[in-house]
């Protein structure tokens, strides 16, 4: 594996006589998402907060790129602060000053940019935000969930080459959530930045994270992909993490994952091990491109009214969840093979003659009617046997599908 | 024999007495490093347009209120000079009475005592604020030295503004003086004008003046350092603010007494 970005080795951090991080050892990769799982009051945002240097460890010792931290001098210290961004839990916001003013406030004092420049940055920075309208209120005038894109707004704003998010999501509701967390990782990708984030929002975060980390009792119990975390056999596990993964997914209305693997699991015990059954991937193609027409928000409610279509549509005959930030999967359990195609048939004429223009109507409803947007659905079946790792099969679906269902707007209300 | 726990509990006393002095001096010293860096500070760049937002909060924003305690304590002092003159046949004096007391001593000091209350209070509980909703840690995260952005243009602010209050002060008392003594209770306006003309001198408004930068360096750096290091308290959030404002304002009035006679015996 690559050489590690940022190492933790044996940090120990104490307050008093109470040790909040005990021998924590960890990795942090260039370039990745890694997301710090952990009960409350367990050290999550101290772990945060030794790594950009706003406290130092008891023991041990931090190394970047190699180079323990405490060894560095001043010039190299202020070249590694330099390298991040922090958006605070409570958002930090200076409460004296407007929205654009504390998004431009570290361009204004770390950087030589001429006024023009930081305006022209603030204000595309606050368009991608959607923060047009409040740009000249005071934090104290917005929601709870607007000061937190300002929060994000303000730290992407210098293009850190790190980002750390202590609880992104923290008091939004499930669309604004998934569109944070859809930004992070669009602006991740497009930015390149590596991320490190505090966050409880199971499924979701495992839809953007490449790396999990579970901190429990002070240590660090797990390190890796969300993939292995399902096999991983910890008391965190069934005490934490599946208590926070709910009945259904919070976006869409689907089955949660944990849920829909139940639903799945109960239904192989009544089956012969060589019995078959049918397994349907759909996917919101170019989500990105959604993004940018439409904004977050408009993107998030897409996937959101295509759940609610899917949830629909199928009724009793298939059970759904989410897979990933743009993809359902759907298995209808006592399908054939043939019965399954001439249903995805219905659902696609379905989809494309009403389904599709009701999504894009629900989702225009707060889109000004200038925008237009464009979007496509795409599905896959394939055959999965009984027992076999549905996530196997639901990458055999993928790999298999067609477009079902294209909409495309010339203005709002013009659908075609 | 004794056990641990009693040769604890006799030698306690000292130990506090220790415990105690040690902490003093480590406070002292960490309010003198503190002052330092901040005042070193005020001189980079980037600080103008917050040295002249603090002046217009510190200076022009407490104009009001020292206008209104100069007048009245101009005329109080009018008035209770006028009586004890008048018995020692010496009413001709009081403008040199009014103008000195107020020049010399209740000038900068009533100022002072007024700028804590009104604008030292406000320094602690904003800063406090700050600090403990994570501002001052977020100006760290971006790399903004938060004693330069918070701490140096409020000590400027200060340097600067609390001469100028004093002037004011000084000049309205007088005027204060002036109504009650010779408006309200009929002494000589010659006498009164002409007396301050020929006792007040060059030396009596530049020790004035001195008082009141040496209470502007009190003041901001209390005020300051009591919002600054709010997080250090025992008790937390909106208590920790409110203890750490009622400690700056009460900090700084004993020492603007204590300072005032210190200063006083040196310049006369």
């Amino acid at each position: 594996m690559e050489n590690a970005f940022i190492e933790f080795e044996d940090v120990t951090k104490r307050f008093g006589e109470r040790t909040i991080l005990d021998r924590v050892n960890l990795k942090i990769y260039d370039g990745h998402v890694t997301t710090i799982i952990g009960k409350s009051g367990t050290g999550k945002s101290v772990l945060l907060k030794h790594i950009i240097g706003l406290l130092a460890p008891t023991e041990g010792r931090i190394l970047f790129r190699g180079k323990p931290i405490e060894e560095m001098n001043k010039r190299e210290l202020n070249d590694y602060k330099s390298l991040f961004s922090y958006l605070f839990q409570d958002n930090a916001l200076f409460d004296s000053l407007t929205v654009f003013e504390n998004i431009a406030l570290p361009l204004q004092q770390t950087t030589n940019m001429s006024t023009k420049e930081i305006e022209r940055r603030v204000t595309e920075k606050v368009d991608q935000m959607e923060l047009s309208e409040e740009a000249h209120k005071y934090p104290a005038e917005l929601s709870g969930g607007m000061q937190k894109r300002v929060a994000l707004a303000r730290a992407l704003i210098t293009n850190p080459k790190v980002v750390l998010f202590d609880e992104p999501t923290t008091g939004q509701d499930p669309i604004r959530k998934n569109t944070i967390l859809n930004l992070i990782a669009h602006n991740q990708r497009r930015f390149g930045f590596t991320t490190i984030m505090i966050s409880h929002d199971i499924p979701d975060i495992f839809f953007i994270s490449d790396r999990i980390l579970i901190l429990y009792d002070g240590r660090i119990v797990f390190q890796g992909n969300p993939e292995e975390l399902d096999h991983l056999d910890h008391p965190m596990v069934d005490e934490f993490i599946k208590s926070l993964e709910g009945f259904q997914d919070e976006l869409t209305g689907l089955y949660s994952k944990k849920n829909f693997m139940r639903l799945y699991e109960q239904d192989v015990t009544h089956r012969e091990p060589d019995e078959t059954l049918p397994v349907a991937a759909f996917t919101v193609e170019g989500l990105d491109f959604l993004s940018k027409n439409l904004g977050d928000t408009g993107a998030q409610e897409v996937i959101q009214s295509l759940g609610g279509f899917v949830n629909t549509y199928f009724g009793d005959v298939g059970i759904s969840t989410r897979i990933g930030r743009d993809q359902i999967v759907t298995i209808f359990p006592h399908t054939t093979l043939d019965e399954a195609e001439r249903i995805l048939e219905g659902f696609g004429r379905e989809l494309q003659e009403h389904g599709l223009r009701d999504i894009a109507l629900e989702t225009q409803s707060e889109i000004p009617s200038s925008d237009c947007f464009a979007f496509s659905v795409s599905v896959g079946l394939a055959e999965g046997k009984v027992g076999e790792d549905l996530d196997l099969i639901s990458r055999k679906a993928i790999s298999k599908q067609k477009t079902i269902g294209r909409f495309e707007c010339q203005k709002r209300g013009n659908a075609g | 024999m004794k056990s641990l726990g009693q040769k604890i509990s006799f030698t306690s006393p000292l130990a506090f007495l220790g415990r105690t002095v040690v902490a003093w001096v480590d406070e002292l010293g960490s309010l003198a490093v503190f002052f330092a860096r901040g005042f070193i500070l005020i001189f980079r760049r980037k600080q103008f347009s917050m040295i002249v937002q603090q002046v217009y909060y510190i200076g022009a924003g407490s104009m009001n209120i020292i206008i209104l305690v100069g007048l009245f304590t101009g005329m109080v002092l009018g008035l209770q000079l006028y009586y004890v003159l008048v018995k020692l046949g010496g009413e001709g004096m009081i403008g040199t009475a009014v103008a000195l007391a107020i020049i010399r001593e209740l000038g900068p000091v009533l100022t002072a005592i007024m700028i804590t209350a009104r604008a030292g209070s406000a320094m602690t509980a904003e800063i406090g604020i700050q600090r403990i909703s994570e501002q001052i840690d977020a100006l760290d995260t971006m790399r903004i030295n938060s004693l330069r952005y918070l701490i140096s243009p409020r000590l400027a602010a200060a340097i600067i503004s609390f001469p100028l209050l004093t002037a004011i002060f000084d000049l309205i008392g007088i005027i204060g003086g002036y109504v009650s003594a010779v408006v309200l209770l009929g002494v000589d306006s010659g006498a009164y004008l002409g007396r301050i003309q020929t006792s007040v001198g060059m030396k009596d408004i530049s020790n004035g003046f001195v008082k009141a930068l040496v209470f502007a360096l009190i003041v901001s750096t209390i005020c300051c350092y009591q919002g600054y290091f709010t997080h250090r308290r025992s008790q937390r959030g909106a208590k920790g603010v409110g203890v750490s404002t009622t400690s700056a304002v009460v900090i700084s009035c004993v020492l603007i007494l204590i300072s005032d006679y210190v200063v006083t015996s040196f310049l006369m």
